[in-house]
């Protein structure tokens, strides 16, 4: 090559180099798209067999399009109180989980104190725990204090998951927060609080919204910690596996693709509202 | 910054900490005491259990439940080692080649997680059943046996394992991967290293954080699993979090169950530990900061 | 910060969030610190342990039930597909609970949370030893060590047979007075039923009629079994030839080897809990299957054509009864004994046994669905005529011959036979 092409590639912006090799160049994204319709091809099932006109209780052969069961979608009882139960429960926890894992995140992220490394150390033995370990221990202590196991207890057990969730997002948020702002809001003036509230918050509140979001999806789809702790109250994910054994209604796909559209839908409305902060 | 610490200053992080630290205390830290507790007690539900330092509880358990303590850390490795596999050429291509679609790719990518995950494994039994929508017209052309069933086989849980954990084994890679300066494969290129060089000597050691995090977040998770071998196994598929979950709720032999939870909790610990000290823990810092 | 490098808008706290791993050396040594601090921690704790039954949980005191009042709720817990359903414009209603509720205006809570013995009583013997309401009013529990357990432990409220004229009068003999139950103090029957085989002909290409069906090479991979340490057991002890009520523990040990080689051999497709062969055997995962008399029934209902048969196999099947019982400390005892007796009218017992198929205690809801089906016309009259003459509903003498009872079970005994039996359903 010249000195000039080479230079005038070295210029370049870094790009897809798209002509070097011509068949691995399309091996890689055919084969993403493919993991991809791998990973969505459960949900369509979901979605499609919301709208199976069967009469049945057994939803495995496809008998005619219907929409009747997105009206009928609480017509069983026990599923409807289940699910009541989980929006219930990941509502509460969600706002309890929050304001507890952003005072950490906060503490963690902005401050400097003694036993950071060992709080540090608990949120990351939280998370990283097993699932099963976390249930199986609550139940050790349930039993031996004699608690009755129900939908407090299954809400202790969320919010006790969710507040290292939200805790962590809230410190990584964190990471990127000029002090500098607080120093200058409070040199024109402001006390603590108010330079929180109107300089500190806002600017972390992204990392506070991604932390709820997080919270509220993973209560909302807890089945392990729960089977442990739930005693006789059901959740979703509980009545569901339940269910597997006698045939899960459409009633269920209908709920699943309601959840699942609402999960959309609040992570896309969190894009946009990040989008349009960042202009 | 000029430190000045006021009195409320200094107490402020303490007082944050204060309600998140204590609630994790009283409901994880305690707990696992009190497991560890139970662990070692004696006795039934009828006559109730005390403590009596009955160690022989964890060789009974580990004699009773050993086939499936390791079948569990097998089938989580075949599905760390799986997802990884799959995982890896993924967040390559959308690292470096995603362009500006790249937040709608793990958006896809991320979908499954809306969906109820005990609802996912369920339409994994249903896609995957005998006489559906895949076996069946495959049966019907003669393609395989009458009786060939992807069910209640250890291939539909590693399968259905490593469908759930795919994500999480992706995006670690994803943020690791993204964080790598193409500029620095085009170094590698302008002294003379060819492609597979470039990935193999520059890509491949950066990302290793990415590797760390990902497995961490797939191979604990999955060795604790159930719910797959429930809906999607069969006999000898059993793991040790269905074998503990009986126990608990059905036997009732708590000292057995807490001693196996314990005994699953500190083989997945020791196995994490190595592990960071294999890979250097300075690295993991490195993603988690990213 | 390279702008051409910036994370994607979705948001990377979210991401971080998900992906959060961290690992110091120094935190480890700390946690083996804190640890050592943590034990002696547990030895406090060890103090409480975890007390086992009190003894003043005892049945209910004399007088208890002169002072219940209704309360106008009942929670019943109960296992599926064992309520009469009727689809009323898109939502599944039960006529003769919400009958009940008409005549009585007790509202019932009415929840198919039973999917087995041990794993419903697992759920509420935590509660009942701790001497706190289960939150149950009235549970069915099949007679056999689960039920004796609770009898044994005192675990259940003393009826009061004056508020049970119904089934004092209606109810048929072989189901007063049972043995395990004298007096029917504890207990009132709910259905019976037996444990066989279901299949689906089409797949199986033949009629089974043995135990030794379930042995067979050809249906490798599509045989179901029960998981549970009562049915199998005692099933594979009849198929052996033993009668299970007087087997001892060498006979166990048999039966043991034979579901064991059953297993290893790849026969078995899975092991269900008590009702999850349904779906299975519906969807032609299993081709046959251990299954209760009335499943397929339901079943075969469902999908609208006779599909599965339920066959009694030639070496007996297991009978056994379904019971009604009000646990300890139970916050509505008066509206769950209100219900029990509601159910031994002949009317309200036929409606529920044209529904649920399995064996009614009160032989009178004959009549009353002969009644019924001379109402009706078509297809409703034949099914309804069918359930009048059908065995399992209502059992002749010779039907009840080839039939075997549990191997009730001390708790010693029971012990024994756990340890045998549990690690096959656990491989």
């Amino acid at each position: 090559m010249t000195v000039l092409e080479e230079a005038a590639r070295r210029e370049a912006p870094p790009q897809t180099p798209r002509r070097t090799r011509r068949w691995t160049g399309w091996v890689l994204p055919v084969y993403t798209w493919l993991v991809i319709i791998y990973l969505v091809l459960p949900i369509m099932v979901m979605i499609a067999f919301g709208f199976n006109d069967t009469k049945s209780r057994l939803n495995l052969t496809w008998q005619g399009l219907t929409f009747h069961w997105y009206r009928d979608v609480f017509s069983n009882a026990a599923l409807s109180a289940a699910f009541r139960n989980t929006l219930l429960i990941a509502v509460l926890t969600t706002a309890v989980a929050t304001v507890l894992g952003t005072m950490l995140g906060l503490a963690l992220g902005r401050y400097r104190f003694r036993g950071q490394g060992g709080v540090d150390l608990l949120i990351f033995a939280a998370i990283s725990a097993p699932e099963l370990v976390l249930g199986t221990a609550l139940l050790s202590m349930f039993i031996t204090l004699r608690v009755p196991r129900g939908f407090l207890t299954i809400l202790v057990a969320h919010i006790m998951f969710c507040v290292s969730f939200v805790a962590v997002t809230v410190r990584a948020r964190m990471a990127g927060f000029d002090v500098s702002l607080e120093e200058a809001a409070q040199d024109l003036g402001a006390d603590p609080w108010t330079t929180f509230r109107k300089v500190t918050l806002p600017l972390i509140f992204p990392g506070i919204m991604a932390g709820a979001l997080l919270a509220f999806a993973l209560s909302i789809d807890d089945y392990i910690i729960t089977s442990f702790v739930n005693g006789q109250t059901e959740t979703f994910p509980i009545w569901v596996f339940g269910a597997t054994r006698q045939g899960v209604p459409p009633q269920v796909n209908v709920m699943g693709t309601l959840l699942f559209l609402t999960g959309v839908g609040l992570a896309v409305a969190n894009v946009v509202a990040l989008r349009r902060r960042k202009l | 910054m000029s430190a000045r610490p006021r009195a409320g200053r200094k107490l402020a992080p303490y007082l944050l900490v204060l309600p998140g630290g204590l609630w994790l205390a009283a409901f994880f830290l305690i707990p696992t005491v009190v497991m560890l507790s139970l662990s070692l007690q004696s006795g039934s539900v009828e006559e109730g259990f005390r403590l009596t330092w009955r160690v022989s509880t964890y060789t009974d358990a580990i004699s009773l439940y050993h086939t499936q303590l390791v079948r569990s850390l097998t089938y989580s490795a075949v599905v760390t080692g799986l997802a990884l596999v799959v995982a890896y050429p993924m967040a390559y291509w959308i690292a470096f080649h995603g362009g500006s679609r790249k937040s709608s790719y793990l958006f896809l990518i991320l979908l499954p997680f809306f969906v109820s995950f005990v609802i996912r494994t369920v339409s994994w039994q249903f896609i995957l059943s005998d006489q559906g929508i895949v076996l069946g017209p495959l049966k019907s052309l003669g393609l395989l046996a009458e009786d060939f069933h992807l069910l209640a086989t250890s291939a539909a849980v590693i399968g259905g394992l490593t469908y759930n954990f795919l994500p999480f084994m992706v995006l670690p890679l994803y943020v690791s991967l993204e964080r790598i300066y193409p500029t620095l494969v085009e170094a590698a290129s302008d002294l003379y290293a060819s492609k597979a060089q470039g990935f193999l000597r520059v890509i491949l050691p950066l990302s290793l954080p990415g590797v760390f995090a990902g497995v961490l977040l797939t191979f604990v998770p999955a060795a604790a699993d159930f719910v797959n071998a429930t809906i999607l196994g069969g006999p000898g598929t059993t793991m040790i979090g269905n074998v503990i979950q009986t126990e608990y709720l059905t036997n009732l032999d708590y000292p057995l169950a807490s001693a196996l939870s314990f005994t699953l909790m500190a083989a997945l610990l020791i196995g994490v530990f190595a592990y960071a000290r294999a890979l250097g823990t300075e690295e993991v810092l490195e993603v988690s900061a990213a | 910060m390279d702008q051409d490098k910036r994370p994607p808008e979705i948001d990377s706290a979210l991401l971080r969030g998900l992906t959060q791993a961290r690992l110091t050396r120094r935190g480890m040594f700390k946690a083996a610190g804190t640890g050592a601090g943590v034990a002696g921690l547990a030895a406090l704790l060890a103090a409480c342990g975890v007390s086992g039954t009190s003894q003043e949980n005892k049945a209910a005191a004399p007088g208890f039930w002169d002072s219940q009042k209704q309360a106008g709720l009942l929670n019943f817990a109960n296992w599926p597909l064992y309520m009469d359903v009727k689809k009323v414009g898109g939502k599944e209603t039960h006529p003769t609970l919400d009958q009940f509720t008409k005549e009585t205006g007790i509202k019932v809570n009415y929840k198919e949370v039973i999917e087995s013995n041990d794993g419903f009583l697992g759920k509420v013997l935590p509660s009942l030893r701790a001497g706190q309401d289960t939150g149950w009013d009235l549970i069915v529990i099949t007679n056999g060590p689960p039920l004796s357990r609770l009898l044994r432990q005192k675990y259940l409220v003393e009826l009061d047979q004056s508020k049970l004229p119904n089934f004092t009068k209606n109810a048929g003999p072989s189901f007063k007075n049972p043995d395990y139950d004298p007096g029917n103090k504890y207990t009132v029957p709910w259905q019976g039923g037996l444990t066989g085989i279901a299949y689906n002909p089409k797949f199986t290409k033949r009629e089974i009629t043995s135990f030794e069906d379930l042995f067979d090479p050809k249906f490798k991979g599509k045989i179901g079994m029960f998981g549970d340490v009562n049915d199998a057991p005692n099933l594979a002890l009849a198929g052996l030839g033993i009668e299970p009520s007087k087997s001892t523990e060498a006979d166990w040990k048999r039966a043991a080897a034979k579901l064991t080689e059953q297993r290893d051999k790849g026969l078995v497709r899975k092991y269900f809990d008590n009702s999850g062969e349904a779906q299975a055997l519906a969807s032609g995962d299993v081709w046959l299957s251990m299954a209760y008399s009335g499943d397929v029934f339901q079943l075969n209902a469902e999908k609208g054509r006779e599909e599965l048969r339920f066959v009694v196999p030639k070496e007996g099947a297991m009978l056994w009864t379904d019971n009604m019982c009000i646990p300890l400390k139970a916050q509505h005892p008066l509206d769950a004994i209100t219900y029990m007796d509601y159910v031994y009218r002949p009317e309200v017992a036929g409606a529920l046994a044209a529904y649920i198929n399995y064996v009614t205690p009160v032989p009178g809801a004959k009549q009353a669905i002969e009644a019924e089906a001379a109402r009706a016309s078509g297809e409703d009259r034949a099914s309804l005529q069918d359930i009048a003459t059908s065995p399992f509903v209502f059992p002749q003498e010779s039907d009840l011959a080839n039939t075997h009872s549990y191997r009730d079970l001390t708790p010693e005994e029971e012990k024994i036979w756990n340890r045998l039996f549990q690690p096959i359903f656990q491989s």
